[in-house]
């Protein structure tokens, strides 16, 4: 039996007013947001490009993407049938989008959860451990960081390429080059944490280092996290869209970038096959330009700082 | 009991992300020269990351393929069996990592980087064979950039709100948000295709059978790689410089300037440009690191026979040898840059001499 004084308050009760005062965060949040008109822009564009990502197959059909079963001449421009035109192969580049968008941003979501990962667990011990041990995690990002991210990419592409299958290759490429940004970000913010009262009072109270972190370094630390997340996914789809272009993609499952390599490697320019080249570059800016947007709204609105400006 | 206000008034971290506040009041006298044990300090953390990457790229290629004589000669490329020992020889086969460690740092002390099959000859040389074309195409595009962005940035930051800063800086971050190489294909699309307007060549560093003297000929092939890459770049300068410049534009010695009488044009160029050039300028040194890697998509596009191309050409086999001396060099440029650029700021800026 456990006996709890009529004044302080129960489990129950600290849980409910925890959960009440984040649900009203969030409301305040999105009344923020909803004001920012290139966040909705970039959050509507972004919504539609994970639909037409999820419903690719009520889209376009599958037979399409098949190379023997393809319907149409080789590289027809735009028409009626084939609206964006076709490829060397005679497939129509719009099924080859559709298609594509799901590898682009599969690829670009999963990178992101690792950077993210590995990103917010090294800043976090960087920031909170002080002395020696949370120093060398920071003198390792600033190693990274100096590292030049396209011939790191693909070096360790080219040995990973052969050892497990392309796409998840190039997946953990892009995650592991690109969590030092957000390393950076999150130790800074840890430190700021860090120097809150609350926190000292949890020390005091005999907190140890997982309830500190996970009960009050993490929440704060989450919110510019997410933010910075947006941002990487923007830039884990263009790392992804040139790595391909650069032959090192999944030739079985292509993305937008192996449309381009694949427009590029068989001549579509000489060819004068112009939309081979123009449309899935117009899908990565502009899926990439979504992301982007809906990132900034999100600093904007999470860091008061930048809501003065611009 | 303590009052919520006495808690909320304890001293917090400075904000890392925020500017330190000018300390110049504190060191009058202009030094102009640097503390050694800064120079050193910085100079040996240098060297200490050079190492880093040394190992880190002995562990990617030499330990992580495996068999290295596989991956340095593979699929019966070098089926000489006398040439396939003295390379395990050379490599340490068969001996602990550590004493492979030493033989790989003492041949990468002697320059010897083994052979790339692709190109037939030594790593070393074929490297120093394309460094200059890459330096000469994106030093030019770095320039150009530099100079355009900064302008871009200064007029949008000064008037931020304005038609003309909303227009740049909405077209930068649509400009960052594109594939400089897509961006360079489409510019081949336009201007040098036979289908489009033809008026400048698709690809290459020179064409033997043009007329015009050498120098024009290869001015001539580098336009549009050059505006491919500018571009990119000068999103990015032009963003920055923006935000510097709405940093200082209502700091209080512009006040002071306004109200000695200065034209609002004057201010912006004497007071409010040189204060905001300094993010920049850090920009500047990093992204000369980034030079030499910086256009491997572009020279793979317009074919331009420099290390980014060399880097791209060195992706089909693997030729591992190759591609471990191209990560090498880039790096290593990175590196000598960031010194460079840290023993270079203080001297501009007082704020990071005094802290």
């Amino acid at each position: 039996m456990t006996s709890v004084s009529p004044l302080s308050p129960t489990v129950e009760e600290v849980g409910s007013v925890v959960w009440a005062r984040r649900r009203r965060a969030v409301g305040d949040f999105w009344r923020l947001y909803r004001h920012d008109r290139e966040g909705m822009l970039g959050l509507i564009v972004m919504g539609l490009i994970i639909l037409v990502a999820i419903f690719a197959p009520v889209l376009a059909d599958a037979n399409g993407l098949s190379v023997i079963h393809a319907t149409g001449k080789p590289i027809e421009p735009p028409s009626a049938t084939y609206w964006l035109g076709t490829d060397f192969y005679g497939r129509p580049i719009l099924t080859l989008i559709i298609w594509g968008s799901r590898i682009s941003l599969i690829v670009g979501l999963a990178a992101t959860v690792i950077s993210m990962i590995l990103g917010t667990f090294l800043g976090i011990f960087a920031g909170h451990f002080p002395g020696w041990k949370g120093g060398a995690f920071n003198k390792l990002t600033d190693w990274f960081l100096v590292i030049p991210f396209l011939p790191l990419a693909i070096a360790l592409a080219s040995i990973f390429g052969t050892k497990v299958p392309r796409l998840l290759a190039v997946i953990i490429v892009i995650g592991i080059t690109s969590w030092p940004g957000t390393a950076r970000l999150v130790r800074a913010q840890t430190l700021t944490v860090e120097a809150r009262p609350y926190l000292e009072r949890a020390k005091a109270l005999g907190g140890g280092h997982w309830h500190q972190v996970t009960r009050h370094v993490l929440p704060n630390v989450m919110p510019l996290v997410l933010a910075n997340t947006t941002l990487t996914v923007s830039v884990a789809i263009l790392a992804e869209t040139t790595l391909a272009f650069l032959g090192l993609g999944d030739p079985l499952h292509a993305s937008w970038g192996t449309i381009l390599h694949q427009a590029y490697a068989q001549d579509a320019i000489s060819n004068g096959a112009w939309w081979w080249v123009v449309f899935p570059g117009l899908g990565v800016v502009l899926v990439v330009r979504a992301f982007n947007m809906v990132g900034r709204a999100l600093e904007r609105v999470l860091d008061p700082r930048l809501r003065e400006r611009s | 009991m303590t009052s919520p206000a006495e808690t909320t008034d304890t001293p917090q971290a400075p904000d890392p992300l925020l500017r330190q506040p000018s300390q110049t009041g504190v060191n009058r006298g202009r030094r102009r020269t640097l503390p050694l044990k800064y120079i050193l300090n910085k100079t040996f953390s240098a060297l200490v990351l050079l190492l880093f990457v040394t190992i880190f790229n002995f562990f990617l290629f030499r330990i992580m393929p495996g068999d290295p004589a596989k991956t340095f000669a593979p699929r019966g490329r070098n089926d000489n069996p006398e040439a396939l020992i003295a390379m395990r020889k050379r490599l340490g086969e068969g001996k602990p990592l550590y004493e492979k460690f030493f033989l790989y740092m003492q041949n990468l002390f002697k320059g010897n980087l083994e052979t790339s099959y692709s190109q037939h000859q030594s790593v070393a040389s074929a490297i120093g064979d394309r460094i200059w074309p890459t330096v000469l195409l994106s030093g030019t595009a770095l320039v150009i950039s530099v100079l355009v962005g900064l302008w871009l940035g200064t007029r949008s930051g000064w008037r931020h709100g304005s038609r003309f800063d909303r227009m740049a800086s909405g077209s930068a971050l649509t400009w960052y948000s594109v594939p400089e190489w897509w961006f360079g294909l489409i510019l081949i699309i336009i201007f040098a295709s036979k289908s489009g307007l033809g008026i400048f060549p698709i690809a290459g560093y020179s064409d033997p059978n043009s007329s015009l003297p050498h120098f024009l000929d290869v001015a001539n092939h580098m336009v549009l790689p050059v505006i491919a890459l500018s571009v990119v770049y000068i999103a990015q300068y032009s963003l920055i410089m923006r935000s510097s410049i709405i940093d200082e534009r209502y700091a209080e010695y512009l006040a002071t300037a306004r109200a000695k009488g200065l034209r609002d044009d004057q201010v912006m160029k004497k007071h409010a440009v040189p204060n905001a050039l300094l993010p920049s300028v850090t920009l500047f040194f990093l992204s000369l690191g980034f030079v030499v890697s910086g256009a491997i998509t572009i020279e793979t596009v317009f074919n331009w026979p420099g290390l980014g191309l060399l880097s791209e050409q060195a992706l089909s086999g693997p030729d591992y040898p190759l591609l471990e001396g191209i990560f090498l060099v880039f790096s290593a440029a990175v590196i000598v840059m960031n010194l460079i650029a840290d023993l270079i700021y203080p001297l501009i800026d007082p704020r990071v001499r005094a802290a």
